[in-house]
């Protein structure tokens, strides 16, 4: 079946990497929230998380190792009405780019960041990450990795981040579920996407996530910020997945706009009927 | 009888380090280095070495690390590449503006944008007034016994300066080479022990590292590490007999090839003095007088030996494998150029950037550029300074 994202860039991901079922559910969120692909812009860093926005068709800004929110940010604030998402691997988010990370949760920009979290640096091949468990054996570090792994979801959480969720890239159709409810909400939103890396990772396989996750339920409520600061840290046997937490607030645009009171950079001295006659359309 | 092993560069350096066997590694992973670092790992992990091996969250803290470990008294190396070393970028300048030996391989590769792994020598020669040593290698062998050098040279008490030993990205650091290696005992005594000078760990005698220096002292303190880095050259080729007299291969702050009687040569850096050998050879058997200056030291820059080899020659054709965008010529181009500037002759000189992004060069494109100085010469006029090799136009 043939989707309005698709791209005709060939993949180079290894067979069976867990990429493909963040891509597939992406690209599908997409499709049924109704967007096309110009109203859309993907950011990334480096990694091969980072090649997802190669292989969508919408616009791409693809910089530097662990920059990827600040340009998002950047693009959200003067383009309002564009979907920004920032997608990359734990590597590049959490540790070259943790600083933009910490800084963008108290900000609040109204963009989605989707980590491909699979707990090793693959690009590199196969060293321990930001989030690759203590004493992880790597080839950079055959004594096993000596730091605690990061979580992301409780560090969200603390700094009281507007929207936090998990989600598994091996059930692409759950996962696509909260793709859709992070790229509706007004605020940051937080996707950590458990990914396996079949080639680098081998303790953390789609097996061992399968016998490990399961789904909050109807019963959970997400707005109380100290039960979802304790389902963060929830790890080990039981991996909780889905929308953990959430809370509405003011988002960086509404800030900065309300500051200024002019309208969208964007908007600004732009000649809209040159633009059409150019063929460029433009969404409202 | 000495050692010969399979080695591409990045091995080749790894072993060099674990002979080394430095107190601290700090570095983090960036293609093409990461070979080098995952096999000291391996050393590290079979108690092979002493060696403490930090791994870091980006190449900022890789080298701020280093810093505070070479500061603390350490013998300290790292590696990195391309957007790795920009990352460092503000730490480099302080790791030679303290006078900290720390010995730094670099796997030459493209500088972003856009994205691309293979070499060029965009990064180290944006590095290149950061006030740190630069040796280039043209094979693995080159960027073993390097590697080595660097540690004496670095930690002569006449210099205390930080190097990088570089070797281009993928051609180099992982083409597998024959390379002949020392004994551990024989890089341990041409080493020596280390001891740091003004150490933060020395207790009775505390020092201060990186104070706010303004316009009362600065100025005097950049004059006193422009003196260090020049007096380096000599130092640079002490250590080259000295190495040449323990393997039996010399070292020189520059190399050439076929020189002795050329009327025109090309001036190249790294792996491309491989390929130039080879046209030079060529152009030799019809008869025509080339030849070629490798630049082993770019900083440093050694200005009369440039002058010395270049001054008799009638064209040159100066390979650059970086661009400075908006300058007249590229790094090397522009360093040739103005040391002949003084020289008793001044031979016509034309740049050729070739090689961006990991783009081969071929014997070909060598003969044709020293052709080109050729006709340019015989036509008594430069019309264009500056031209391309392996360009689509």
């Amino acid at each position: 079946m043939g989707n309005l994202f698709d791209s005709q860039v060939e993949i180079a991901w290894c067979p069976g990497c867990g990429n493909f079922g963040i891509l597939r559910a992406l690209k599908g969120a997409l499709t049924e929230l109704g967007f096309s692909p110009e109203e859309v812009v993907l950011v990334s860093g480096i990694g091969q998380a980072a090649k997802l926005p190669h292989y969508i068709a919408a616009n791409v800004f693809n910089g530097l190792h662990g920059r990827s929110i600040p340009v998002a940010l950047a693009v959200k604030t003067v383009n309002p009405r564009l979907l920004v998402i920032a997608e990359s691997g734990d590597g590049c988010m959490y540790g070259e780019g943790g600083n933009h990370f910490l800084h963008a949760l108290r900000r609040n920009p109204d963009i989605t960041v989707i980590v491909h979290n699979n707990q090793v640096y693959g690009l590199t091949k196969g060293q321990a990450s930001p989030t690759s468990e203590e004493g992880f054996v790597s080839k950079a570090q055959p004594w096993g990795n000596l730091s605690l792994p990061l979580n992301p979801l409780s560090l969200a959480i603390s700094q009281d981040a507007s929207f936090v969720a998990r989600g598994f890239s091996g059930d692409v159709d759950k996962l696509k579920e909260i793709i859709k409810e992070a790229l509706t909400w007004r605020g940051f939103s937080l996707i950590d996407v458990l990914q396996p890396c079949v080639t680098f990772n081998r303790v953390n396989t789609f097996a061992w996530y399968k016998e490990r996750v399961y789904y909050l339920d109807d019963s959970y409520q997400p707005e109380d910020r100290i039960k979802a600061l304790e389902k963060s840290l929830e790890w080990g046997d039981k991996i909780p997945l889905g929308v953990i937490y959430q809370h509405q607030r003011p988002t960086f645009q509404d800030k900065i706009y309300s500051q200024i009171e002019e309208e969208d950079l964007i908007y600004r001295g732009v000649n809209f009927d040159d633009l059409f006659s150019r063929g460029l359309r433009l969404f409202t | 009888m000495a050692k010969v092993v399979g080695f591409n560069g990045n091995a080749a350096v790894a072993y060099a380090m674990k002979q080394i066997n430095p107190d601290v590694v700090a570095a983090y992973p960036i293609t093409p280095q990461t070979d080098c670092v995952e096999r000291f790992a391996e050393y590290v992990s079979e108690g092979l070495v002493d060696s403490e091996f930090i791994t870091v969250e980006s190449e900022h803290s890789a080298m701020s690390a280093c810093i505070g470990a070479a500061a603390a008294g350490g013998r300290v190396m790292t590696a990195t590449a391309a957007n790795g070393l920009a990352l460092m970028w503000e730490m480099l300048y302080i790791a030679a503006s303290m006078r900290l030996p720390i010995v730094m391989m670099v796997t030459n590769r493209a500088l972003s944008g856009n994205i691309n792994i293979h070499c060029d020598h965009a990064d180290t020669m944006g590095a290149r007034d950061a006030g740190w040593i630069h040796l280039f290698s043209e094979n693995a062998q080159e960027a073993y016994d390097n590697t080595i050098q660097a540690i004496k040279i670095a930690e002569d008490l006449g210099v205390r300066l930080p190097i990088m030993v570089t070797q281009d990205g993928f051609i180099i650091s992982h083409a597998v080479e024959r390379v002949e290696i020392l004994e551990d005992e024989e890089v341990k005594n041409f080493i020596g022990a280390y001891k740091g000078r003004y150490p933060l760990l020395d207790l009775n005698n505390p020092v201060t590292y990186g104070p706010i220096d303004l316009f009362d002292y600065y100025f005097e303190h950049k004059r006193s590490q422009i003196e260090a880095i020049d007096n380096c050259l000599p130092v640079i080729e002490r250590v080259g007999k000295e190495f040449g007299e323990l393997s039996g291969r010399n070292y020189e702050l520059l190399e050439g090839y076929r020189l002795e009687d050329a009327e025109y040569a090309v001036v190249a850096l790294g792996s491309t003095c491989g390929t130039a050998r080879e046209a030079i050879d060529s152009l030799r058997e019809k008869g025509k007088k080339v030849g070629l200056l490798k630049m082993r030291c770019f900083r440093p820059f050694p200005r009369e030996s440039v002058i010395e080899a270049l001054s008799p020659l009638k064209g040159i054709a100066v390979l650059d494998r970086s661009v400075s965008f908006g300058g007249f010529g590229g790094p090397l181009f522009t360093e040739v150029r103005s040391a002949l500037y003084d020289a008793p002759s001044r031979p016509s000189i034309i740049n050729f950037f070739y090689g961006l992004g990991g783009r081969d060069i071929y014997p070909e494109d060598i003969e044709k550029a020293l052709e080109k100085t050729e006709e340019v010469v015989k036509a008594g006029k430069i019309e264009q300074h500056i031209d391309y090799l392996g360009l689509r136009e």
